[in-house]
């Protein structure tokens, strides 16, 4: 029940871009269309469950175990830039069709603060191996389908007579700002 | 002199980082609820941006350029731990109100972006000065950003507070969703005015 809560919360009413602002630089930058937005969405949920998964494992079996708190960031870092790296040489051998597919999105995910971000919260709350997991996953999910939301609307945009300051960035964190509000309606799921 | 007196001034108005080239949006939005939050992380980001970018300039000869982004970035980790750990000290309360937004300057892409784009093409004085522009032009956007937030939501700007009984504070200027509304219209403002002028 705890792991479904946390799955329902990290994908939907705390949205990672909606509710703590994390990715917001693919967000804007890779959401004029679904397709792209679903390219970017996949290779980030992949990532963000194998960097759950090690950063967990670094954070428990390193950092806790000889008391090394102050190299979290600078290891944690480290850990999703390599992982990032490793990842693409992986796919890239294993299976070219799934490259073809993320290629250009993977080595942009480093610097997604989503990623870095998970980590973080995940150790802030002291979240055990398999709410770590499911906790990644799930945020995952909900940046890609905020992203795919986005990409869908924009598309529509294209079409649309806007005031010419507001075209671009303007109005894409103002239709953002109403997709946060509808989020919050979802908030009562956890609640009750 | 005019040339670091350029470098220095591009950040603050040309080249205003959240404004026009609208990097470093996750702090900008996230911890904008309060005038003092926002001038707090951008005293932090201003502390790790000229430090970092210092640091990168001074060895720009002798980091290979194939692992540059891996070093730029344990740079910029280490400056952020040092920033955090003070910030825990000295200002507790400030400390817990950003919570995870300090450790997550490492990832700010204003950071490595003008340790990329500049720190490494230039001596460090130019990069020094045009970090402190770049700093100081992403705290004038939060602290503007902040203050509209405040001035609705709390009726006040740095705790002071301005509106009177009569304002019922406007809650959605705390949510998320007035700090994405809001930057949205900022920005908008920000480009009406760039044309005029």
């Amino acid at each position: 029940m705890n792991l479904v809560l946390i799955f329902i919360a990290a994908a939907i009413t705390n949205n990672f871009v909606l509710t703590y602002f994390l990715g917001i630089c693919p967000f804007l930058g890779v959401s004029r269309k679904i397709e792209s937005a679903l390219g970017m969405g996949f290779a980030t949920t992949f990532v963000m469950t194998l960097a759950a998964v090690i950063t967990w494992l670094i954070n428990h079996f390193l950092l806790i175990r000889f008391n090394l708190p102050f190299l979290e960031y600078v290891s944690f870092i480290l850990v999703i830039a390599s992982l990032v790296q490793i990842v693409e040489m992986f796919i890239h051998k294993t299976s070219p069709d799934l490259y073809r597919a993320l290629g250009i999105y993977l080595p942009l995910i480093t610097t997604n603060c989503a990623i870095l971000g998970l980590a973080l919260f995940a150790s802030l709350r002291e979240y055990g191996f398999i709410e770590s997991v499911i906790f990644g996953f799930a945020a995952g999910v909900g940046f890609t389908l905020a992203l795919v939301i986005m990409g869908g609307i924009r598309e529509e945009l294209e079409f649309a007579d806007l005031p010419e300051p507001l075209k671009g960035a303007g109005i894409t964190l103002i239709i953002a700002g109403m997709l946060a509000l509808a989020f919050m309606g979802f908030s009562g799921l956890i609640s009750s | 002199m005019r040339t670091f007196y350029g470098d220095f001034i591009k950040g603050i108005w040309r080249e205003n980082p959240v404004f026009v080239i609208l990097l470093g949006m996750c702090p900008a939005l996230a911890v904008t609820t309060k005038a003092i939050f926002g001038l707090s992380m951008g005293c932090a980001v201003i502390f790790v941006l000229t430090s970092s970018s210092l640091i990168v300039s001074l060895f720009r000869k002798f980091i290979p350029t194939q692992v540059r982004i891996a070093t730029y970035t344990m740079i910029i980790a280490t400056f952020v731990t040092i920033a955090d750990y003070f910030l825990k000290a000295r200002f507790p309360a400030i400390s817990k109100a950003l919570g995870p937004y300090v450790p997550l300057i490492v990832v700010n892409c204003i950071i490595l972006g003008r340790a990329e784009a500049f720190a490494s093409k230039h001596t460090p004085v130019r990069a020094v000065c045009d970090a402190l522009g770049m700093g100081l032009g992403f705290t004038l956007a939060l602290v503007i950003l902040a203050s509209v937030r405040e001035l609705f939501g709390s009726g006040s700007i740095f705790g002071v507070q301005l509106l009177g009984a009569w304002h019922r504070p406007w809650v959605i200027m705390i949510l998320p969703a007035g700090a994405f509304i809001t930057l949205g219209l900022l920005v908008g403002i920000f480009n009406l005015f760039k044309r005029k002028g």
